[in-house]
């Protein structure tokens, strides 16, 4: 389903790059060897800007929890409504989100706790973005 | 007046637990309530502005409390009066407004915003006002602000304002960063995806369904009690406007936003506006209505570590918060008469109560204490007042209702059980500004 475009910053422009390159990378802390998603200046845990790196992570991960959308604002998503925006919890780290309309998966069928990969979805402006498809 | 109104200092904040009992619990008091008209959107009328609407609140506090306006010393507000209702582009503020009302820099001032400048300068008989500040957001945040600072006697008359304004169209739906073909920014992460403001509250809902083994239909009797709790409101906008009480049937068949939440578990945007007068227990022997004292404030600032804040952040984070509320007023779950924790959207208040641990409620308690009596007849009231989902959005409902419930003039309303403590706060079990009142000083 059509998606609004990401117009990557300083910030998280290797995140958009990564994803071009058909890559999952994660902000990592060197220091308390620790992942944090989004993409931060600094470590939330240390407060440092200097350690932080990016890591290149599975792309497997699980469902945490979801809700089905019949009434979203974003004007491009709504003529695909009902559809699932699913919660995905990283393999490496259970405590990293990003959300995920579940491609291949029915609306409000979404099934709990079960595996997911990542691929990745081209936008309207070519920037791609993380998807994520039930496995297993 | 001070050239500029600042927010209030982090430090006012009681964000952390193991601070002791508050220093100034039972040391300020709530003594008057001010409400104006409500109305589902704004008929272009000056003196139906939020401006308009929030100079009648301060004059019917001030009236409410037997206190004339030059005793006044203290204005403690929230500048923002809505949050997915702009102004559109382009279009013009009517003449009459401008001319209506003196105006400060921004013209918006009145209509979509309210400063203090704004609320001093049209607001010509308080004379005396020598401390002014923001609490951002909700009339919960300016109520801690409120309190914190009579405390330190910065000032000892003060009053507190939120008001609330609504226009045509839809919160939200198809404006600003949602109308466009690109997303920039965190909302990266978040709103790109489609989601709507209640989204993380369905989606934790969900969670705590499966977690728990309870169903959504468990959660109808809480808005059922809530709107009728909410038509005995006569200042509520249900209660002016459609008098009509919800059944169990209406809320199941409401139509969906974000499944499990539907249009019943969001909360009405309104225009209205409330203030009260906050003042030392010294003072508030002179005046009109009896003090309601309050006893403690805590805020919570979660970081949460990720994109939303999970099930178990929100568990663990309303509980802290209940904790740091309960020991900065001396008091435990069981000293409490009622509660009033937010509730737009209305499963926040799942969360809010299994928090508490109200009338001994644990975590996944919640839905099964719902069907039981939570009415105001009986001995456990839930929400009183009816919140927002009673009687529109506001975020205010459950204070001005404690401040009542505690003075006896609660009306039909008024709870069974003798009101003595009461909590109330909001918005988010994640993420918000508490108050415990009491009918003594503690």
């Amino acid at each position: 389903m059509p998606k609004q475009s990401p117009i990557p910053d300083e910030l998280d422009r290797p995140f958009w790059a990564a994803c071009n390159e058909g890559r999952l990378v994660i902000q990592h802390c060197t220091r308390c060897d620790r992942l944090q998603h989004p993409p931060e200046p600094t470590c939330a845990q240390c407060g440092s800007a200097d350690n932080l790196e990016w890591r290149q992570v599975s792309g497997r991960g699980r469902i945490y929890s979801y809700a089905v959308m019949y009434d979203t604002p974003v004007t491009v998503l709504q003529a695909d409504q009902p559809f699932n925006i699913v919660v995905i919890t990283l393999e490496e780290d259970p405590g990293i989100q990003m959300l995920s309309h579940l491609p291949g998966t029915t609306v409000d069928q979404v099934p709990w706790g079960a595996s997911v990969q990542v691929e990745f979805e081209t936008t309207p402006n070519g920037q791609k973005v993380p998807e994520w498809r039930v496995v297993g | 007046m001070p050239t500029k109104v600042p927010n209030a200092p982090e430090s006012w904040y009681r964000t952390r637990e193991g601070l002791g009992i508050w220093p100034h619990r039972g040391k300020v008091a709530a003594v008057g309530v001010g409400l104006s008209p409500t109305a589902r959107r704004w008929d272009g009328r000056p003196e139906t502005s939020v401006g308009a609407w929030s100079i009648l609140a301060l004059r019917k506090a001030m009236e409410d409390a037997g206190v004339s306006p030059d005793q006044v010393d203290g204005l403690v507000m929230a500048q923002d009066t809505a949050t997915g209702s702009p102004w559109p582009p382009g279009k013009p503020v009517p003449e009459d407004f401008l001319t209506t009302f003196q105006p400060t820099d921004d013209p918006l001032d009145g209509l979509t915003r309210l400063s203090a400048e704004w609320i001093l300068q049209n607001t010509p008989e308080l004379t005396n006002v020598k401390f002014t500040m923001y609490g951002p957001g909700c009339m919960s945040n300016a109520i801690v602000v409120a309190a914190q600072a009579v405390g330190e006697g910065l000032t000892d008359t003060c009053l507190v304002l939120k008001g609330w304004h609504n226009l045509e169209g839809r919160y939200y739906v198809g404006q600003g960063a949602a109308a466009e073909d690109t997303i920039a920014g965190r909302a990266k992460w978040t709103t790109g995806w489609g989601t709507v403001a209640c989204y993380p509250t369905a989606m934790h809902f969900e969670a705590y369904c499966r977690k728990y083994g309870v169903t959504r239909d468990m959660h109808a009797p809480f808005v059922v009690n809530s709107r009728k709790n909410g038509l005995l409101f006569p200042e509520g906008f249900y209660a002016q406007h459609r008098p009509e009480p919800l059944t169990v049937e209406d809320y199941l068949s409401a139509r969906w936003i974000a499944k499990p939440a539907s249009l019943l578990d969001n909360d009405l945007p309104i225009c209205v506006s409330a203030a009260y007068l906050f003042t030392t227990p010294e003072r508030a022997r002179d005046m009109k209505q009896k003090p309601v004292y309050i006893l403690n404030h805590a805020s919570d600032r979660i970081k949460i570590r990720s994109v939303m804040p999970t099930l178990e952040e929100t568990e663990e984070c309303a509980a802290s918060n209940a904790r740091k509320l309960y020991e900065g007023a001396g008091i435990t779950a069981n000293d409490l008469s009622f509660e009033g924790m937010y509730d737009g959207f209305g499963q926040f208040h799942v969360f809010h109560l299994e928090g508490l641990g109200f009338r001994g409620v644990k975590r996944g308690d919640a839905l099964h204490f719902f069907q039981t009596d939570i009415s105001i007849e009986g001995w456990n009231p839930v929400s009183p007042s009816g919140g927002n989902i009673g009687s529109g959005r506001t975020r205010f409902w459950h204070h001005t209702d404690a401040i009542q419930q505690i003075q006896g003039r609660a009306g039909k309303r008024q709870i069974w059980r003798k009101a003595e403590v009461g909590v109330t706060g909001g918005p988010f079990p994640y993420g918000g500004n508490f108050t415990v009142w009491g009918a003594t000083p503690g």
